[in-house]
C-alpha cells in the first residue's frame, strides 16, 4: 500500500506503511525510524516505531502536519534498507517450577511435551518489533509455529516482573507487575529496565534476541546478584 | 534557608509528585506522565518564580492534609476550585501563602475541579526515574504517591513574602462542555451513525477516571465490521473505542500502544479543561481540521506564555504593598 500520513490532534503524524505485519514491513519501519531520528526535522519531538506504523510527534509552534509530512516524504524516499547486522541480545530464562505457570497448558494445547515446547521456544529467531503498553514491554516477533497459542479468554492479574510469556507469534518478558492474558512459560533474571537515562532499556527496536536456558539454581544466584530479593 | 519538614496527616488516593513530565521515551513504552492539568501546574510554579517544570504535588479529589513540623516555606496552590484551610483560616484556591512551623494546611475537594497543584519555594526531595520525578502511576516509578504518615522534605525552603496573595486565574482556556478533536486515525472504520453520535450527542465522564484515562458514558460507537488492527501508538488525548463501543480518553499515564480503534484525538489545549471535569459532567465533541488545531495550539502557547509571565511578577513585600495601598487610598481621598 501507499504510505499514509494521518494527522493526530495538534502535535503528531501517524505514518502507516502497511495493513499487516511482515518482516519486510518491520525492516522498512526500522529504516524509516533511523532516517527520521538521524535527520530530526525541525520541530520533531520523538519517533515511536510500532508494528505497521510510526508516530512522529512535533511542537506545533515550530512546525505543522503539512510541513512535516513533506519533510518525512523526502526522508522516506531516501531511506535505505541498511544491511547492517542487527544487534544481538541474549535473555536468560528458567523454565522450571515455580516459574512455568502455563508450560503444561501450552504443551497440551500444542500436542507436545513440555520439553518440546521449551526447545521450540529456545529455537525461535526473535526480533524486537516494538515497545508498548507499559515501560519496557518489548514485543518480540518470531515464536515458532509449533507453539503459537491464542491469548487466554480472561486476563490474569498481578503477573510479576521477569515472566517470559507467549501469545500467537509474539513473546514478551515482563518488566512490571501487570495483568496479562498471555501464557507464562518461564522466568528471566535478565534486566530490561536499566535505569540509565542514556540507555534506559536493554533493547532497541530491530534488535535480534535469543533465549538461553538456565537452571533454577543459576536463576536464583543471578536474581540475588541483581539486587532483586 | 534551611529545610522545611511537612508531616502528611492525610493523603487521598492518587496524590503524587509530578514534574513537567518525562517526554521522549514513548518508544520504550513510557508515557510522559507529568501534571494532568499542565496550565495549573505551570501557574503554581510561576507564582513562586520557579522554573516551569519544577517538582510539585498533584492533589487529587482525595485531598491532602499536612502539618509543618519544622522550618517555614512559601508555597503556591493552583488548579480547579479546591477548599484551602491554612492555620485554621479558610481561603480560596489559587493562592500563595507561607506555611510556618506548627501550622496545618488542608487542600480538599471544593465546588469544581479534579486536580490541584502545590508548588514550593524550595526543592522537594523526590526520587527520579529517567531524569524526572514525574510519577507514572501504573508502575509507581518517579517521585511516587504521597502516603498518609510520610514526611515531605523541602530543601532550601524559602520565605517569599513578596509573592503571597491570590494568583490570577487563566482566562484563555475554553469554558463549557465543548471538547475539540481531530478525527481519526481510525474514524473511517466506524459506522456513519457512530460518527454522527460522536459529534452530535453528549458524553459524560464516568467514575472510571484516573491518571491513565477516563471512560465515557453515552451512545455506543459501532464499527462497520469487526476490526483487527495491529497494535499502534497511542497518545494523550486518544479517544479509543472498546469492542462494546464504549469510548475512553487516554490521559497522562496512558498505555503507549493498543489495538483498539481510535475515533478521534482531543487537542492538547482542551485536555487541560477535560481533566478538571468530574464524573457525571458532560462533554460535547467538536471535530476541527488539523489546520485549525495547529492555530489553536499556537494561540494557546502565546496566551500561556503571556499569562505565566504576568503571574510570575512578585507583588513586593508587605511594606511595599502597604505603600501601594496608601498611595491608592490617597488618590481616592484626593478625589473625594
Amino acid at each position: 500500500m501507499e504510505t499514509q500520513y494521518t494527522p493526530v490532534a495538534d502535535y503528531a503524524l501517524l505514518v502507516t506503511l502497511a495493513d499487516d505485519i511482515s518482516d519486510d514491513v518491520h525492516k522498512a519501519i526500522v529504516a524509516f525510524d533511523q532516517a527520521i531520528t538521524h535527520a530530526m526535522p525541525l520541530g520533531v519531538i520523538e519517533v515511536v516505531p510500532a508494528l505497521v506504523n510510526l508516530l512522529v510527534s512535533f511542537d506545533p509552534v515550530v512546525t505543522d502536519h503539512i510541513q512535516l509530512e513533506a519533510e518525512l516524504r523526502k526522508l522516506h524516499s531516501n531511506a535505505q534498507h541498511k544491511d547492517d547486522q542487527p544487534t544481538k541480545r541474549v535473555v536468560k530464562v528458567c523454565y522450571e517450577s515455580p516459574f512455568d505457570f502455563d508450560l503444561d497448558a501450552v504443551a497440551k494445547a500444542c500436542n507436545l511435551s513440555a520439553d518440546a515446547v521449551i526447545n521450540a521456544h529456545l529455537a525461535g529467531d526473535y526480533k524486537v518489533l516494538m515497545y508498548g503498553f507499559v515501560p519496557g514491554y518489548a514485543y518480540l516477533g518470531g515464536v515458532d509455529a509449533s507453539i503459537q497459542v491464542p491469548r487466554k479468554l480472561a486476563a490474569v492479574r498481578d503477573i510479576p516482573a521477569g515472566c517470559v510469556m507467549v501469545a500467537g507469534t509474539q513473546c514478551l518478558v515482563t518488566t512490571l507487575k501487570m495483568p496479562t492474558g498471555w501464557s507464562i512459560i518461564g522466568r528471566s533474571p535478565t534486566q530490561i529496565l536499566l535505569n540509565d537515562p542514556e540507555r534506559p532499556f536493554l533493547f532497541d527496536v530491530g534488535d535480534e534476541v535469543s533465549f538461553e536456558r538456565i537452571s533454577l539454581e543459576t536463576y536464583q544466584q543471578l536474581h540475588k546478584a541483581s539486587g532483586n530479593e | 534557608m534551611s529545610d522545611a519538614i511537612l508531616a502528611v496527616h492525610f493523603a487521598g488516593a492518587l496524590v503524587t509528585l509530578q514534574d513537567g513530565g518525562r517526554v521522549g521515551h514513548l518508544r520504550y513504552g513510557v508515557a510522559a506522565s507529568g501534571p494532568m492539568d499542565k496550565v495549573a501546574f505551570a501557574a503554581a510554579n510561576a507564582a513562586l518564580g520557579n522554573e516551569p517544570d519544577k517538582t510539585a504535588i498533584e492533589v487529587s479529589l482525595g485531598g491532602l492534609i499536612v502539618e509543618c513540623k519544622s522550618g517555614s516555606v512559601t508555597l503556591a496552590i493552583a488548579g480547579g476550585d479546591f477548599m484551602i484551610e491554612h492555620a485554621g483560616a479558610k481561603t480560596n484556591g489559587w493562592v500563595v501563602l507561607t506555611l510556618n512551623e506548627g501550622e496545618r494546611l488542608s487542600v480538599r475537594v471544593g465546588t469544581e475541579g479534579s486536580w490541584a497543584y502545590i508548588a514550593f519555594a524550595g526543592d522537594v526531595i523526590a526520587d527520579e526515574w529517567l531524569g524526572h520525578t514525574a510519577t507514572h502511576s501504573t508502575s509507581g516509578f518517579g517521585g511516587g504517591a504521597i502516603q498518609t504518615g510520610q514526611q515531605i522534605i523541602v530543601e532550601r525552603a524559602d520565605i517569599r513574602e513578596d509573592r503571597e496573595g491570590q494568583i490570577e486565574q487563566p482566562d484563555f482556556l475554553p469554558s463549557g462542555t465543548r471538547m475539540r478533536v481531530v478525527m481519526g486515525p481510525q474514524d473511517k472504520w466506524f459506522r456513519s451513525e457512530a460518527i454522527e453520535a460522536f459529534q452530535n450527542t453528549r458524553y459524560s465522564l464516568t467514575n472510571n477516571y484516573d491518571r491513565m484515562g477516563v471512560r465515557l458514558e453515552g451512545e455506543h460507537l459501532a464499527l462497520d465490521a469487526a476490526l483487527s488492527i495491529p497494535s499502534e501508538p497511542i497518545v494523550r488525548g486518544s479517544v479509543q473505542v472498546s469492542g462494546e463501543g464504549i469510548p475512553t480518553i487516554l490521559l497522562a499515564d496512558h498505555h503507549t500502544t493498543g489495538g483498539y480503534p481510535k475515533i478521534a484525538t482531543v487537542i492538547s489545549t482542551d485536555i487541560n479543561v477535560l481533566v478538571q471535569k468530574r464524573s457525571g459532567h458532560e462533554i460535547a465533541f467538536e471535530a476541527i481540521t488539523p489546520e485549525a488545531a495547529i492555530s489553536i495550539a499556537r494561540q494557546f502557547a502565546n496566551d500561556l506564555d503571556g499569562y505565566l509571565a504576568q503571574v510570575s511578577i512578585p507583588r513586593g513585600n508587605l511594606q511595599q504593598r502597604l505603600m501601594q495601598q496608601n498611595l491608592i487610598s490617597g488618590v481616592v481621598g484626593f478625589d473625594d
